[in-house]
């Protein structure tokens, strides 16, 4: 031992102690940050499932809102209307997008590509307010009532970049060598495109689609604007304003009553339920994609 | 060559009339889509110079510097808004980035392997809360937390900076920078943790046979590999933190002054919109409402472009620019 | 037609028309006459003025050190080269004395009358192996009777019928990497071409695959024309009744596989074989 202690590998050279000490700073703040991002999810989560679970009730998902100020109905308005809203919006935005992804991918020149990409990107960036603004003047404003088709617009807005672009990152990892063998056969490039490329992808761009609706289902600021001034009851008609789960947290958290503020609890654990299982779902579906891509 | 060169029968094959007309098809229809999402970007543009033009025409560009914001003399400024969004959004992007970097650091290198998904998957989860949501816990959970405890703390500790002067409340700059720290730092971090993973092993490893310490070894190699992916994805978050209305909207307290303590109430222009736009009164309001929303129009392309620009300028395009949805697969 | 065969008019060092003449055709069509043909991938001039002929009923082999232009050049062949960006071609291939570059052929038809397997295994991974061979036909509007008897006869031709008969409706993708290979010799078989480009397509492949895959090439020649494209010269020697050299984007010598592996005319190519370079 005593041999030991005078060899080099003993010796503090230099500053060794403080380069550790520095060094095990930074892994303590390190791993703290990521345990405090955790931290964050887990009380938001918990706040919103301990706050909102004891008003969750089949009366609460099957009725409908009361007047204003009443809190003794549901959310079944909201559900419905917040269905409509964003399944009209995917039905509108899911194609568009993966056509333009299709476009991108299969057809666009390079430069071209890449500046349809950017423009994708702008769109993405453009705040979901100001969609709200534009949908307003384009079609609340001419129409001169809110409705349920106005908000179905500015979410598939919303979601068309996400859409396209998560669509051309999974269709640019289908192997180019699967595209060559069905060019090689003789097989049109559009049939390729149809047969053979997209089922490849298949679930990788269900994974987009389902984050885009995930995104939206939630979203509220364009909501404000063009569909958030609703009639009572249920109501079906797109061409008529139509409640909406975010809009109705929002209206509810801004209320002073205690009883509207566990309303709104409630229904963000419905809200949050939804999303964070849509997420979880769209995962899975890219994981194995993205496995049977890879072979 | 001769029309009858071509007899050989396997040649002489024409695509069938389906294949003939869904080439074209499926170019014209896809190219269509793609021009549409081009078309949607000037045409948002245009939409909100329309409306706001009332607004533009009256008031110029000294509606930017203008710190007065009242619907009964309709005169209208921008200036409490724009200084609402700069002041949250630096402090919100003050904390969410040395976290996020922090929080890649730990998902890449120091992280068990079998807890690195997981936990990534958790903080990309955090994304996905909607604003409205996040919104609510602020009004409930986080802002009682700040007038009861954070800000008195802070008061006595800070209290002679102005920044920390005047009463504690529960909403304010400071909640709202609180907020978009809490929806900035997954987006930031989804995307340099992703830079942070092509940093070559060899590099690595060249560090560490030098005698490096892990943190070392990340600031000779990681840090300043990823440098341009870092600060593109710092500036995506601030596009983030700049366009959120509704979050803001519900903790900012909605006060249409400029007040240097970040305990006391404000607004920010994305927030100001969502507030008041619905059912504005008069003949200016709404447009003025429009100018704002031109102004940070303008604010998220500069964004934009900017980050670009440094993402493609650090060779790194392959990155992905759009970190909450493609980057959290 | 026949008087095409006669008019090369960039005479190599070795005329291919004449080095054909003397053999006779098994069947009268699937011949393939490049003449002076040039590949560019944008500004990289990759292949330099080649003139070959292939003949119907024989199995080519094209040989050279790695980025010599012999996979472009055989891509060319069924205009798959013109699939890369910037990509393009001049000259003329003739198949059965018609150029394949004429503006009134269609190139689905090219590609139908010239089929290709590639270096690795790619069979479509999301259908099954009877789907895959029969994606071809299936794409051009096949009744379901005759993909059924086409099918079947593509995976006999390709010798694997036997071992996927109980199973062809499992994923393409299940099967190994040498049955994988014979799949997709099966789905270009399918559409019943009069040429077979295969650009080393045992090169992913262990040795007990690739002698199978060998074994079939000497079965098929009787039905299409084969080009093989291959860096492994014993593989050449054991295939190919023609073989062909090529460096820097030019063929330098093409002739009997035998001759050509054992005497030679140029000294590159005598180097090339007796492994001084390459």
């Amino acid at each position: 031992m005593s041999a030991g202690e005078s060899h080099a590998l003993m010796l503090d050279r230099g500053n060794l102690k403080r380069r550790n000490r520095v060094n095990r700073l930074v892994e303590v703040f390190s791993s703290i940050a990521a345990l405090l991002a955790v931290a964050v999810l887990v009380i938001v989560v918990s706040s919103v499932v301990t706050k909102g679970i004891g008003a969750v009730s089949l009366h609460f998902l099957t009725t409908p809102m009361g007047l204003f100020g009443d809190t003794s109905g549901g959310i079944s308005n909201a559900i419905v209307g917040t269905a409509i809203i964003v399944g009209i919006a995917a039905a509108m935005a899911i194609p568009v997008g993966l056509l333009v992804a299709i476009y991108t991918t299969e057809f666009a020149p390079p430069r071209i590509g890449h500046a349809i990409r950017f423009a994708l990107d702008l769109l993405n960036g453009v705040p979901t307010i100001i969609t709200g603004i534009f949908v307003y003047g384009l079609i609340v404003e001419s129409q001169k009532h809110q409705s349920g088709f106005a908000g179905s617009v500015a979410l598939a807005i919303i979601m068309l970049p996400i859409v396209a672009r998560t669509a051309q990152e999974v269709l640019t990892l289908v192997p180019g060598t699967l595209k060559e063998a069905a060019h090689a056969l003789g097989i049109a490039r559009w049939r390729t495109t149809v047969r053979v490329t997209l089922p490849t992808a298949a679930g990788g761009l269900l994974t987009g689609a389902l984050l885009a609706v995930a995104r939206v289902a939630g979203e509220t600021a364009p909501l404000i604007l063009v569909c958030s001034i609703f009639g009572q009851g249920v109501l079906t008609e797109p061409s008529q304003a139509l409640a909406s789960i975010p809009v109705f947290i929002f209206q509810s958290s801004e209320s002073p009553s205690p009883e509207a503020h566990t309303q709104a609890w409630a229904a963000a654990l419905i809200l949050i339920a939804f999303v964070l299982v849509l997420n979880v779902v769209a995962r899975a579906f890219y994981a194995r994609s993205r496995q049977r891509m890879e072979g | 060559m001769e029309a009858g060169a071509l007899s050989t029968p396997v040649l002489r094959a024409r695509r069938n009339l389906t294949d003939r007309i869904g080439d074209p098809l499926l170019r014209g229809l896809s190219g269509l889509a793609a021009a549409v999402a081009v078309v949607l970007l000037v045409a948002i543009a245009y939409e909100v110079v329309h409306i706001a033009w009332p607004a533009i025409s009256k008031f110029g560009l000294g509606f930017l510097t203008t710190n007065d914001w009242n619907p009964v003399t309709e005169r209208f400024g921008a200036a409490p808004f724009i200084y609402g969004t700069v002041v949250t959004s630096a402090i919100a992007l003050l904390f969410a980035a040395p976290l996020s970097i922090a929080i890649s650091i730990y998902l890449t290198e120091l992280a068990p392997s079998r807890l690195r998904r997981p936990v990534a998957t958790l903080v990309d989860m955090l994304a996905a809360i909607p604003s409205v949501i996040l919104g609510l816990w602020g009004i409930l959970v986080l802002g009682p937390f700040m007038h009861d405890t954070i800000e008195p703390a802070l008061k006595s500790a800070f209290g002679f900076l102005p920044i920390f002067s005047g009463d504690p409340s529960a909403f304010g700059y400071l909640t709202a920078a609180l907020i978009l720290t809490i929806m900035t730092t997954p987006i930031i971090t989804s995307v340099t943790r992703e830079v942070f993973e092509t940093v070559p092993g060899e590099l690595k490893e060249g560090s560490y046979a030098l005698g490096s310490t892990r943190w070392e070894m990340v600031r000779q190699v990681v840090l300043p590999y990823s440098r341009a992916g870092i600060v593109g994805a710092v500036i995506l978050g601030l596009g983030r933190a700049i366009g959120e209305a509704i979050a803001v909207a519900q903790v900012i307290g909605g006060a249409s002054l400029i007040n240097a303590s970040l305990f006391h109430t404000g607004s920010t222009m994305a927030a100001q919109i969502a507030a008041q736009f619905q059912g504005a009164p008069g003949a200016l309001q709404q447009p003025s409402l429009a100018y704002l929303g031109l102004i940070l129009l303008v604010f998220e392309v500069i964004v934009n472009v900017v980050a670009r620009l440094i993402v493609q300028r650090g060779g790194l395009e392959d990155t992905d620019v759009t970190p909450t949805e493609a980057g959290a697969l | 037609m026949s008087q095409v065969a006669k008019q090369s008019e960039q005479p190599l060092r070795m005329d291919p028309v004449s080095s054909r003449q003397p053999q006779p055709s098994l069947r009268e069509i699937g011949n393939v006459e490049l003449r002076g043909l040039h590949a560019y991938y944008g500004s990289n001039h990759a292949v330099r003025g080649v003139s070959l002929g292939f003949d119907s009923g024989a199995v080519t082999a094209i040989i050279g050190p790695s980025g010599c232009g012999k996979s472009t050049m055989v891509r060319c062949i069924n205009r798959m080269h013109e699939e890369i960006l910037g990509a393009r071609a001049e000259g003329e291939v003739l198949l059965d004395g018609i150029d394949l570059y004429d503006s009134r052929i269609d190139v689905v038809a090219v590609r139908r009358s010239v089929g290709m397997v590639f270096q690795k295994p790619n069979p479509f991974p999301t259908m099954s192996v009877f789907d895959n061979v029969t994606s071809g036909l299936r794409l051009t509007g096949a009744s379901r009777g005759e993909m059924d008897d086409r099918g079947r006869e593509a995976l006999v031709g390709a010798g694997l019928w036997e071992e996927v008969k109980d199973r062809l409706k499992g994923p393409g993708t299940g099967l190994s990497g040498g049955q994988q290979q014979r799949l997709c010799i099966a789905r270009a078989l399918a559409v019943d071409p009069e040429v077979l480009l295969m650009d080393e397509p045992c090169s992913a492949l262990d040795p007990v695959a690739t002698l199978k895959i060998e074994e079939l090439i000497g079965e098929l020649k009787e039905r299409v024309t084969i080009v093989i494209v291959t860096h492994n010269m014993q593989q050449a020697a054991r295939v190919a009744d023609t073989t062909a050299f090529m460096l820097n984007g030019e063929l330098v010598e093409v002739g009997a596989t035998d001759k050509l592996f054992t005497n030679p005319d140029d000294d590159r190519t005598e180097q090339y074989v007796t492994g001084k370079f390459g």
